[in-house]
């Protein structure tokens, strides 16, 4: 057991008060917990400028991310260029602004699919018990068990590459950590006074779920979606980079670094590849990094630290 | 054990139907007709929409999805995966050549990653908190962000274009006679490339897990008995240590598996990865079901073998 539940138990306010003073009130050192954390400050700080400069794309970059220009094949850096251009003589720097925002945005919507699916269905699971519980964990556990790239390029190659897809295919297989999550806590806030309280004076199931039970789950839920993120970026970014995810000319850190699969490209030409791998990079990093900073915020074990 | 072992067996087959099915529906709906593929296009003018349906019917493929489903089985567990729309040889006969290759590969990262997660996450833990401990931390979070092919990329450029050490693509020397260190040498790039990847999890596992054993009654006991530090740590709590390791290393398979796809492709490894892009880019779908049967099965084999392996290392379990 751990998350809020575990903190709001722990501390002194508990046994007086209600919920949801003590959730008021666990809040700020949770948030000046995650603060102590540097690592998780900087990646925050990191990850608002890269978010920043995605959103920001079509007032700060210097050409169209489209337009091509044969006099300007694989061009190096230079004034016009600062980042050189790519084969089709397009602007690398704008490029690797606008990749910003579909890398971002493809982690941010299959994430946000997935964990919603992970938490109605965790929460069934951890709320009914019985069949549907039984029901739900033995699809996790399929689910789990598919080789979960090769289905992903399965369902790619049937469907066509794309960039929806590609989000939904990774929002639907992407459920079943978070449900197992829920799940647990559910089946452990279930047995706890205050719920116990709210049921014997007459609550609703679905007052009790989402006033007491999933405030309390969330924590760990959030830590996980962290992660995830990261990893989906990572994923899409793989999958883009073979030619399986988002398409050209729409520009992804993944498909930029396509060309540097030829040896000439890799050897000479730096521009085309270290850049949209060094932003994946640091996007991924900053993410994980701020995913390490929540997970230690919400424990309160590590107050020691 | 043995009772255990057939259970867990016999729950995993429903699992792998599971997977069959879900595949053999998708690729069901993908556009294009398999007829219209394996005949030659330059005689389908004279053939026919007529002809393509009278081969549709012969070959059953107007039967109802559930009925073509179970035909699909019955030839699996004859073990007849179809053949490739690419060059129409038996799909079995070409994953055959390239699970040797893909195994050689994991083994290798496997051993690496090992190799690097074991003595450094026990130091980490041994340490705990120390600048070592928070740097190791974070070079772990480095590996586990930049992805794979920035880093195959990278090593390609450094050690294979600018210094010219190692080889970067193939398995094997062109040409050259069959040996263990060409081969070895082959492998150094993308095996250390995947295994890095995959030791920075196991790194934080080894370490946690440490941590708890190390805080142990019978660590206590085996240092009050006077034995060396070195005794107790490695002789004691270590071995205890990594027994839950093993289940990570298990559950961590599948994920492996998918990084050798990408892997495998940029160092040109001839193995099922690069078989399973290929198939895919070629929409080759006999190969693809296949590929996906065997993954899964592999994937449920290590796992069936990562408890044999746990209860048989750990003799306070029981089934």
């Amino acid at each position: 057991m751990t998350g809020i539940s575990e903190a709001i138990e722990s501390g002194p306010v508990a046994q007086t008060s209600n919920l949801l003073e003590a959730t008021e009130r666990s809040s700020p050192s949770t948030w000046k917990r995650f603060r102590r954390h540097r690592m998780a400050v900087i990646g925050t700080a990191i990850l608002s400028i890269l978010t920043f400069l995605a959103v920001a794309a079509p007032v700060i970059a210097p050409h169209s991310p489209y337009r091509t220009e044969i006099s300007q094949y694989r061009k190096g850096p230079s004034a016009e260029h600062p980042l050189g251009s790519d084969a089709s003589g397009r602007d690398v720097l704008s490029r690797l602004l606008y990749a910003g925002r579909v890398s971002l945005s493809v982690g941010l919507v299959a994430v946000s699919i997935y964990t919603l699916i992970g938490i109605v269905l965790g929460g069934l699971a951890g709320f009914y018990g019985g069949k549907a519980d039984s029901v739900i964990m033995r699809a996790a556990d399929v689910v789990l068990a598919f080789p979960s790239l090769i289905i992903i390029i399965t369902i790619v190659s049937v469907l066509g590459p794309s960039i929806w897809n590609i989000m939904w295919v990774i929002g639907l297989l992407g459920w079943p950590p978070i449900a197992r999550i829920v799940r647990a806590q559910f089946l452990s806030l279930r047995e706890q006074e205050f719920v116990v309280a709210s049921r014997s004076s007459g609550a609703s199931s679905l007052r009790m779920i989402f006033r007491h039970m999933l405030p309390n789950a969330l924590a760990p839920v959030i830590v996980a979606a962290t992660f995830g993120m990261a990893n989906v970026i990572l994923l899409e970014a793989g999958l883009s980079f073979l030619g399986l995810g988002v398409q050209p000319p729409t520009a992804t850190w993944g498909n930029m670094l396509t060309d540097a699969q030829s040896l000439p490209v890799l050897q000479s030409m730096p521009w085309l590849w270290l850049p949209p791998g060094l932003m994946i990079a640091l996007a991924v990093l900053s993410i994980n990094f701020i995913g390490d900073g929540l997970r230690d915020a919400f424990d309160p074990h590590m107050q020691v630290r | 054990m043995a009772r255990y072992l057939l259970r867990r067996l016999m729950i995993s087959i429903p699992v792998l139907i599971g997977i069959t099915m879900v595949t053999f529906a998708m690729v069901n709906f993908a556009p294009g007709d398999p007829v219209s593929a394996l005949i030659n296009p330059e005689a389908a003018g004279s053939l026919g929409p007529e002809w393509v349906e009278q081969q549709r019917e012969a070959l059953g493929l107007n039967a109802p999805l559930p009925v073509r489903y179970l035909r699909w089985g019955q030839e699996i567990l004859k073990g007849n995966l179809g053949y490739s729309t690419i060059d129409r040889q038996p799909v079995a006969d070409k994953i055959a050549v390239r699970i040797g290759p893909t195994l050689k590969l994991m083994v290798a990262v496997q051993m690496i990653s090992l190799l690097i997660a074991l003595p450094v996450g026990v130091i980490s833990a041994l340490r705990q908190y120390s600048f070592l401990d928070y740097f190791i931390s974070m070079l772990g979070f480095a590996a586990i962000s930049i992805p794979s092919f920035f880093l195959a990329l990278a090593g390609i450029y450094i050690f294979g274009l600018e210094l010219g050490w190692l080889p970067t693509s193939g398995m094997r020397t062109i040409g050259a006679e069959d040996s263990f260190i060409d081969l070895l040498e082959h492998l150094i790039l993308p095996a250390t490339v995947l295994g890095l990847a995959n030791a920075a999890p196991l790194i934080r596992y080894v370490r946690s897990s440490m941590l708890e054993v190390i805080r142990q009654p019978y660590v206590n006991v085996a240092r009050a008995k006077g034995l060396s530090e070195r005794t107790v740590i490695y002789g004691h709590a270590a071995r205890n240590a990594l027994i839950p390791v093993i289940t990570v290393i298990a559950l961590g398979l599948p994920g492996l598996f998918g990084g050798a796809v990408i892997i495998e492709t940029i160092f040109a490894w001839p193995g099922m990865g690069q078989l399973a892009i290929a198939a895919v880019r070629s929409r080759d779908f006999p190969m693809i079901m296949a590929l996906n049967l065997v993954v899964a099965t592999m994937i449920l084999l290590s796992n069936l073998l990562a408890d044999v392996l746990y209860a048989a290392i750990d003799p306070r379990i029981k089934y």
